[in-house]
């Protein structure tokens, strides 16, 4: 098949790209101390919070911005960036009927409606909107097993005990350029913590979405699973068009104590950027989470949209017999550039990690997994497999597999496999010589190039994962 | 009238003539074989016919059912009833055998304005066709083609050919590599969908499928053209005297002697 056959084959186009049209309450853009003062203020919080973002504000002015990852983007001017932007609505909800019903069309028209009568049955959703945690539902039914789901600025308020202890016990205030600016300006987010013994009842869900303009992403998840407690989270994501860059650094915490069990899952489909590379999300990520004695952390992420994704959910696999997992889809079109991966960073003894990743490129886009497995002296009987698959649609598209691989313990195992494929002709011809199309015979080939990670995500995931990747790569066939 | 028309039939891959004037008729209800050295352009042959890219058609034209085939797309031709079981089956990771076929009869059957199938009426519709080729429930939900055996992987073939149903089936050699139980059962099922309406066509080197699929026309092509057609007693002849019989050198694809070759 022709380059140009693959080229129009994986044409997409962006459905979550319109605009809400909603009254916003709306810093100037500018980053300074006032600016953080004046969004604590907003969000009335407690002096250590303010303390925190301030500490972290002034490490930020000493830093410089990473060059090393594989990605090009034009120099992000921080202070044309707008660092609050919130729907205007009365200060406290109590139902959803106090939501602005343009915000509720919103989530509709993506999919994810608010009222619980129509949600998926037994996934709870937190919605965020531009800066501000909009309605979180299934509250009570949560409530009711002791577990707390509720946005970030709710738990700074309500759970302060928590939120201090754990808030940047796993990614400090001093990380790195993009998670220290999200220690000082982030948002909003959403806050679990499971207690004791306790497998939520339920999946937990935020979806995220950008839409006011100039308007940067900084939000905050922290969860905690309590001794022996189970969650299951996922975060989707979506922006509207636009010409120009937005800028999305968020951090996200995980914090499995002993015996406690966490999987996390993400759809990223942040808007991509047009054919010619104008507009798009900067996705620039910091995820981690720390696994104690006998737990699991598992990140399952599928990245299909942003200009630029630029991750490694990683794993601090500190207790004895500790496992940590991470299965990753990435796909980049037109001129997207992903370069993400993992860490697992082995501590405790028999403690085992699994990676598995999936990158696809098609049109002039960049992939790149870059992942590190690093076993300390302590980690006797480590274990590590790692697989990172390529799939090349058409040959104008590059793949970029760069392990890092740190064994300081001789009796530690670590496996690494890899592969680069090119979608064959001979698979395409085979799917339309049985009277699949073109189109469908691309999209099943690769669905099945990413089955491994798909089988990750829960249920309710894995059809829309498998969808996006569908309209992702949709285009009309000539 | 005939199923399939090929008429002076002239193809080039890769800058290179391979076919060079093929003719050929096959009617309803009939099974041709199609014999010859490696490198004659069998295999090339059935590509042009189901519409592999690649292969430009220089002269000549082929009519399915009375309409010329080759404008239309390789799942179009698949649509119409042309189905060819592959030299080579393709492995297609992590999709499964049977949503692999279901795709592709519902495929199909959309186009043809019928109902597609659901997962339990399809899966009954497999488990019966399956039996055909004795092809284990364990493969259906394996990936396609993926870590089958050559062997399975041709019963496989016969297997969607069953499921399918079309009215032009080509068989690309999928006698190769065969055991002879294997052999036996893969012809048991190429016979059992023997009908009036369906058109066969069997690529092979031995005469021993011969022996269990028992065609009416057999052909023998060398270097691109047909250099002799007759009956099954063709084939015989053949397995007895080899190709040099034919003026062929061990079977290697040099040009045929006498008045057959135009240059
Ligand atoms: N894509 C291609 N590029 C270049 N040459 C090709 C291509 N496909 C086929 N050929 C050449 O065309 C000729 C015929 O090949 P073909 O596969 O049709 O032979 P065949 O009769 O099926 O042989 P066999 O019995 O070995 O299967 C061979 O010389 C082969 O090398
Ligand atoms: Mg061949």
């Amino acid at each position: 098949m022709s380059t140009d056959t693959l080229q129009e084959l994986t044409r997409r186009p962006y459905e979550a790209g319109f605009v809400t049209e909603v009254e916003s309450d709306t810093f100037p853009p500018g980053l300074s101390e006032d600016v953080i003062r004046q969004l604590s203020e907003k969000k009335g919080e407690p002096a250590f919070m303010l303390e925190w973002r301030l500490k972290a504000f002034r490490h930020w002015l000493t830093m410089k911005e990473p060059n090393w990852q594989a990605v090009k983007y034009n120099a992000i001017d921080y202070q044309a960036i707008r660092y609050y932007s919130a729907p205007k609505q009365k200060p406290k909800k109590g139902s959803l009927d106090e939501v602005d019903p343009e915000i509720l069309r919103t989530y509709e028209k993506l999919g994810i409606p608010l009222h619980e009568q129509k949600l998926m049955q037994n996934v709870a959703v937190d919605a965020v909107f531009d800066s501000v945690s909009v309605a979180t539902t299934f509250k009570d039914k949560l409530r009711k097993a002791g577990v707390i789901f509720c946005s970030f600025s709710e738990a700074v308020r309500e759970h302060p005990e928590l939120v201090k202890k754990y808030l940047g016990s796993v990614v400090p205030y001093s990380d790195n350029f993009f998670a220290v600016l999200n220690s000082a300006v982030f948002s909003d987010g959403s806050f679990v913590y499971v207690p004791k013994g306790v497998r939520c009842p339920m999946e937990l869900s935020t979806y995220f979405r950008i839409n006011a303009a100039e308007t940067g992403q900084f939000e905050r998840t922290l969860i905690v699973a309590d001794e022996g407690a189970t969650v299951s989270y996922l975060e989707g994501c979506t922006a509207p068009q636009r010409d120009t860059n937005q800028l999305h650094a968020a951090v996200v915490e995980l914090v499995a104590l002993d015996g406690a069990n966490i999987k996390y899952s993400t759809v990223q489909n942040w808007y991509p950027g047009d054919a010619e590379g104008r507009g798009g999300i900067y996705n620039f990520v910091t995820k981690r989470g720390i696994a104690h004695r006998g737990s699991k952390i598992s990140w399952t992420q599928v990245e299909t949209g942003s200009a630029i994704t630029w991750k490694y959910p990683s794993v601090i696999l500190k207790g004895d017999d500790s496992v940590g997992e991470f299965y990753s889809v990435a796909l980049t079109n037109n001129l997207q550039q992903a370069d993400t991966g993992t860490k697992m960073v082995h501590i405790g003894k028999n403690t085992r990690s699994t990676i598995v990743s999936k990158g696809i490129s098609a049109g002039r886009g960049q992939n790149t997994y870059r992942g590190l497995v690093k076993v300390l002296k302590s980690a006797e009987n480590a274990r590590n497999y790692t697989q990172c698959d390529s799939l090349l649609l058409g040959d104008k598209c590059g793949a970029h597999t760069v392990p890092y691989i740190e064994v300081k313990n001789a009796s530690a195992q670590v496996e690494h496999e890899a592969s680069t494929s090119k979608i064959g002709e001979d698979q395409l011809f085979y799917c339309r010589q049985r009277g699949i199309s073109q189109e469908d015979a691309v999209s099943m080939i690769v669905n099945g190039f990413c089955r491994q990670v798909f089988k990750e995500l829960p249920m309710e995931f894995a059809v829309e994962a498998q969808k996006l990747l569908g309209v992702s790569l949709e285009g009309s066939v000539g | 009238m005939a199923l399939l028309t090929v008429r002076n039939l002239h193809a080039r891959v890769a800058g290179k003539d391979i076919l060079k004037g093929i003719d050929l008729e096959v009617r309803p209800g009939e099974v041709h074989a199609i014999m010859g050295p490696n490198g004659s352009g069998k295999s090339t042959l059935a590509s042009v016919l189901a519409g592999r890219d690649g292969y430009e058609v220089t002269q000549g034209e082929v009519l399915f059912d009375g309409k010329p085939l080759l404008g239309l797309s390789p799942e179009e031709r698949a649509t119409s009833g042309v189905f060819l079981a592959f030299q080579y089956p393709v492995e297609i990771p992590g999709v499964g055998n049977l949503h692999f076929l279901r795709t592709a009869l519902n495929a199909q059957r959309r186009v043809r304005g019928l109902e597609e199938l659901d997962a339990m009426d399809f899966l009954q519709l497999a488990k019966e066709k399956s039996k055909l080729v004795q092809l284990d429930a364990a493969f259906m939900n394996r990936s396609v083609n993926e870590g089958f055996s050559g062997g399975e992987k041709k019963r496989n073939e016969i297997f969607q050919m069953a499921v399918l149903e079309p009215r032009l089936a080509i068989l690309d050699e999928t006698d190769s590599g065969l055991d002879i139980d294997a052999l036996r059962t893969v012809a048991g099922g190429v016979n059992a969908l023997r009908s009036p309406e369906r058109g066969m066509v069997l690529i092979t080197h031995y005469q021993r499928l011969l022996d269990y699929i028992v065609p009416d026309k057999v052909h023998v092509m060398a270097a691109g053209r047909i250099i002799r057609s007759g009956g099954r007693e063709l084939a015989l002849e053949l397995e007895e005297k080899g190709y040099s019989w034919l003026g062929l050198q061990d079977g290697k694809t040099a040009a045929p002697k006498g008045g057959e070759a135009r240059r």
